[in-house]
C-alpha cells in the first residue's frame, strides 16, 4: 500500500498498465492494516450531496465542472441523501431551512461528514447582526467537520476543504473498539 | 460542552408547523394526491419548494413555497448606510451581481442629484461589466436548463466559457462572484491595464463558441421537441402577472428597460431587443424563452464590443482619471421617495427608497425583485400540464432564489 | 401622450371618500388616495383606455414608526402603451392596518400583498390566500415594523449571534 513505485519500475513501464497491474501481475499480496485499506477506500470515493442553498452553490457548481473538476478526487455528486456521505452546506442557512437540513442530515448513511462552505454557514457571515431569519452558523443544527471560509470561497478553497476532510478520514478508525465506544458515547451525549 | 448543547433537536411535528401544506388531506378528492418537490431538489434551482396537487400524471395545481433563503435584505438596508448596502445588493441576484449594483448605484446617484456628472468612462465600464455579467447569468440559465431536461454536455461547455468571464471580472474587482465593484458615484477601481485587450480577445473567442452552443442545444431536435409548445405563456397573462425580462420578451412584447428608460449610456449603444417569434411552436413557449436568452447573449457581445471600442478610443485611460473623484464623502440624499428600475438579467429590478434627509441610512429600501414576480406566474402556467413539463417550465423561468426571497 | 395632470384628474374624479393629494416629493410622483377608494381608482386606471395602467410594478409598505403611528403603502403602476409611471399612496393607521386587495385586477398583487402581510402585518381584505410567504408559519411578529424585537429562540435555536 505505502510502497511507491521506484524509478526503476517507472522506467520499465512500457505498456499502459496501471500501478497495481505492474506490481502484482503475477500475483502477490499487499500487507496493510485493514483500517488503512477501508479508510483509503472511503476517502477516495466521497459522494457529496447536490444541495446548493445560495451563492456558494454556484461556486460548488464551478468546482464540480470543467475548470476545477471535482471528479478527479473520486467525488461524484448524488442527488439523494441516502446515497451520499458528505453534505456540503453551501450557503446561508435560514430558520425555515434549518429543520430541513437536520432531516437531510439524518437521512444520510453513517459515517457521514459535513463541510460548511462559506461564511454564512460558518457563522452567519454578513448577516450576523441584522439577519433575524438567518441561523448564525450551521453548527447550531448539525455537527460540522470542515469549515471553509470565504464569501463565497473559491473552488480551490473548497477543494482544500475536501483535502482536509480526506486527511480526517485517513486518521479515523472504524474498526478498533474505540470507534464503537465513540459511537456509543455519541448516543448518550457524553463528552469524548 | 456536551454534545447535546450544540445539537438541535427537531420536534416530530416541526415541519408541519413551520411550513404547512396548503392542501389538507381531508380536502382532497379520492383521485388526487399531493407531491412535495424540493427544497432539496437538483432541478428547482436552489431552495424552492413546490407543493404539487396531482391527478395521475396531470398537475391540477402548483403552490410554490418560498422563503428558504430569506436573508433579510430590507432589514439590512434599513440599518446600514447607503454605500454599505451594496454588498447585500450583490447577494440578491448572485449570478448577475454587477447588474444589481449598477441599478442600485444609479438610484442613489439620482437621489443625490449627481447622476449626470458621472464621467462617461465610468458609465462605459459599468455597462461593460453589467453586460459581461448578463452573459454569465444567461449562461447559467441555459446551461442548467439543458441539464434539467437531459443535455449534459452544453453545461460543461458553458461552465468552461463562463470561467473566462469570471476570471476577467476577478481581475478587475478582486472577487469571482460578488464584486462590490460599482460604488455610489464611481467605481472601486479603474480597469486593470490590459483588460480591454483581454476582453476583446475573449469576444473573438466566444463568438464561434456561441454558435456552437446554439447548434448543440437550442437547435437540437431533441431539445426542440422537448420544449416547443410546452409551458405556453400568453402575453396578456404575462403582463397581468407583472412578468418582465426574457420571459415577457419570449411572449412577444418588445419591452426592455435599457431601451425604454434609456438609462446610463445605453442610448448611445446600438443593440436589438430579440423577442419570441414562435418559430418552433406556439408563441411564448419554453423554446422561445430559451431562444430569447441565447439571442440576448449575442446582443450583449455586441454591446461589449462597442464599449471596448469607446473605452480604447474616446474615453481612453488617462493618468488623471480617478474613479473615486465623485464618490461622496457623505451620502445623505434629501428627503424624498424614489423608485428606480432597470433591466437586470432576469427582468425589471427596482428599488423603492425613502430617504428622510436626516441620516445616511435609508428609511426604507424595498427591492422589487424580478425573480419574485416571475416565479408567481408558475401557478398560472402549471395548470393541467404533465409533471415532466413542470421541470421544463421552472428552468425557463430562471429563478435565483436569493432574489426571490431576498 | 399621457401627462400626470390627466391621471390626477381621473383619480380625483373617481374618488368619493376624501381628499386626493399629490406628493411632489416622490419620483415618479405619488397620488395619495383614501384607502376606501383604492380599489375603484385602480380599477379605473386599469380599464380606462386613456390611461391603461396594465402593469403593477411594485407594492412598497412603509412603516413610519410608533411615534407617527401610520403605515403607508405605495403602489407603483406602469402603463406600457403610454410608457408612463405613477405611484398611488395609501396611508393607514398602524395598529389596525387594513387594505383592499388588488389581486383581481393585477395578479402580481397576490404575492406582494402576502409579503406585506408577512413583513408588516397588514391585513388584506379579500385576498384569496393570505398566509405568510417568506417566514415560517409559526414565526412571531412582523420583522419590518420599526419596533420589531426579534425572538430569542426559534425552535430552541438561538436567534442572536
Amino acid at each position: 500500500m505505502n510502497d511507491m513505485p521506484t524509478a526503476n519500475s517507472r522506467r520499465q513501464r512500457t505498456n499502459m498498465k496501471g500501478l497495481l497491474d505492474q506490481r502484482f501481475e503475477n500475483g502477490g499480496f499487499i500487507l496493510t492494516k485493514l483500517e488503512d485499506l477501508i479508510n483509503w477506500a472511503r476517502l477516495s470515493s466521497m459522494f457529496p450531496m447536490t444541495f446548493g442553498i445560495a451563492c456558494c452553490a454556484i461556486e460548488f457548481m464551478s468546482t464540480g465542472t470543467t475548470a476545477y473538476d471535482m471528479e478527479r478526487f473520486g467525488m461524484a455528486p448524488r442527488a439523494s441523501p441516502r446515497q451520499t456521505d458528505v453534505m456540503i452546506v453551501a450557503g446561508t442557512v435560514t430558520f425555515k431551512m434549518a429543520e430541513r437540513i437536520k432531516r437531510l442530515y439524518e437521512q444520510m448513511a453513517e459515517p457521514r461528514y459535513v463541510v460548511s462552505m462559506g461564511s454564512c454557514s460558518n457563522c452567519g457571515g454578513p448577516y450576523w447582526q441584522h439577519g433575524y431569519h438567518v441561523v448564525k452558523g450551521v453548527d447550531r443544527i448539525i455537527p460540522v467537520d470542515v469549515y471553509v471560509p470565504g464569501c463565497p470561497p473559491r473552488p480551490e478553497a473548497l477543494i482544500g476543504g475536501f483535502l482536509k476532510l480526506q486527511e480526517k478520514i485517513r486518521n479515523e478508525s472504524l474498526v478498533a473498539p474505540k470507534a464503537v465506544e465513540k459511537l456509543l458515547a455519541k448516543e448518550e451525549n457524553v463528552v469524548v | 460542552m456536551s454534545f447535546s448543547d450544540i445539537q438541535f433537536k427537531p420536534k416530530p411535528n416541526g415541519l408541519k408547523l413551520s411550513e404547512p401544506n396548503k392542501f389538507k388531506a381531508e380536502d382532497l378528492h379520492s383521485e388526487e394526491m399531493v407531491i412535495n418537490l424540493g427544497p432539496q431538489h437538483p432541478s428547482t434551482h436552489g431552495v424552492l419548494r413546490l407543493e404539487v396537487l396531482m391527478d395521475g400524471e396531470i398537475i391540477k395545481e402548483v403552490v410554490p413555497h418560498i422563503g428558504y433563503l430569506h436573508r433579510c435584505f430590507e432589514k439590512h438596508a434599513e440599518n446600514l448606510p447607503y454605500n454599505q448596502v451594496i454588498p447585500f445588493v450583490d447577494r440578491l441576484d448572485y449570478v448577475a451581481a454587477m447588474n444589481c449594483e449598477h441599478i442600485y448605484a444609479m438610484g442613489v446617484e439620482r437621489m443625490l442629484g449627481i447622476a449626470d456628472q458621472i464621467p462617461k468612462r465610468v458609465e462605459y465600464i459599468r455597462v461593460l461589466m453589467a453586460e459581461l455579467n448578463r452573459i454569465v447569468s444567461h449562461f447559467i440559465a441555459i446551461g442548467t436548463y439543458g441539464m434539467d431536461i437531459g443535455a449534459f454536455t452544453p453545461f460543461f461547455w458553458i461552465m468552461r466559457d463562463r470561467e473566462h468571464i469570471l476570471r476577467m471580472l476577478e481581475w478587475a474587482s478582486g472577487s469571482r462572484l460578488l464584486y462590490n465593484y460599482m460604488w455610489i458615484g464611481g467605481l472601486f477601481y479603474d480597469l486593470p491595464v490590459g483588460f480591454e485587450e483581454r476582453c476583446s480577445e475573449f469576444v473573438n473567442y466566444i463568438k464561434p463558441k456561441l454558435q456552437e452552443l446554439e447548434d448543440i442545444l437550442i437547435n437540437n431536435k431533441i431539445f426542440v421537441n422537448r420544449t416547443a409548445n410546452v409551458g405556453i405563456l400568453p402575453l396578456d397573462l404575462a403582463i397581468n402577472c407583472g412578468v418582465t425580462g426574457p420571459i415577457l420578451r419570449g411572449s412577444g412584447l418588445r419591452l426592455d428597460l435599457r431601451k425604454v428608460d434609456g438609462y446610463s449610456v445605453y442610448p448611445e449603444l446600438d443593440f436589438n431587443i430579440p423577442i419570441g417569434e414562435g418559430k418552433m411552436g406556439a408563441l411564448g413557449d419554453c423554446w422561445d424563452r430559451t431562444w430569447v436568452r441565447m439571442q440576448e447573449i449575442y446582443e450583449s457581445v455586441k454591446i461589449i464590443e462597442q464599449c471596448l471600442d469607446k473605452l480604447t478610443k474616446e474615453h481612453k485611460r488617462t493618468r488623471d482619471f480617478d474613479p473615486h473623484a465623485l464618490v461622496p464623502k457623505k451620502i445623505r440624499p434629501k428627503a424624498q421617495d424614489f423608485y428606480i428600475r432597470g433591466e437586470g438579467s432576469k427582468g425589471e429590478l427596482g428599488f423603492y427608497f425613502r430617504a428622510d434627509g436626516k441620516s445616511d441610512v435609508p428609511f426604507r429600501c424595498k427591492c422589487r425583485s424580478c425573480s419574485f414576480v416571475n416565479l408567481s406566474v408558475l401557478q398560472e402556467m402549471a395548470k393541467g400540464i404533465l409533471i415532466a413539463d413542470l421541470i421544463a417550465i421552472i428552468g425557463t423561468i430562471d429563478v435565483v432564489m436569493g432574489e426571490v426571497d431576498r | 401622450m399621457l401627462s400626470f395632470d390627466q391621471v390626477f384628474t381621473l383619480v380625483k374624479d373617481t374618488c368619493t371618500h376624501g381628499d386626493v393629494v399629490v406628493d411632489e416629493n416622490a419620483t415618479p410622483k405619488n397620488i395619495r388616495v383614501p384607502a376606501e377608494d383604492l380599489k375603484i381608482v385602480c380599477q379605473e386606471l386599469f380599464q380606462n383606455s386613456s390611461t391603461y395602467f396594465d402593469m403593477l410594478s411594485c407594492i412598497t409598505p412603509i412603516d413610519n414608526g410608533p411615534q407617527v403611528g401610520t403605515l403607508e403603502i405605495v403602489y407603483n403602476l406602469y402603463s406600457i402603451p403610454f410608457n408612463f409611471q405613477v405611484g398611488l399612496k395609501v396611508v393607514l393607521p398602524r395598529d389596525n392596518a387594513e387594505v383592499d386587495t388588488l389581486t383581481d385586477i393585477w395578479k402580481t398583487a397576490n404575492w406582494h400583498e402576502r409579503e406585506a402581510y408577512d413583513m408588516f402585518g397588514i391585513k388584506v381584505k379579500g385576498h384569496p390566500d393570505l398566509r405568510r410567504i417568506l417566514l415560517p408559519a409559526d414565526w412571531e411578529g412582523h420583522p419590518l415594523r420599526k419596533d420589531y424585537k426579534q425572538q430569542e429562540y426559534y425552535r430552541s435555536i438561538k436567534v442572536d449571534y
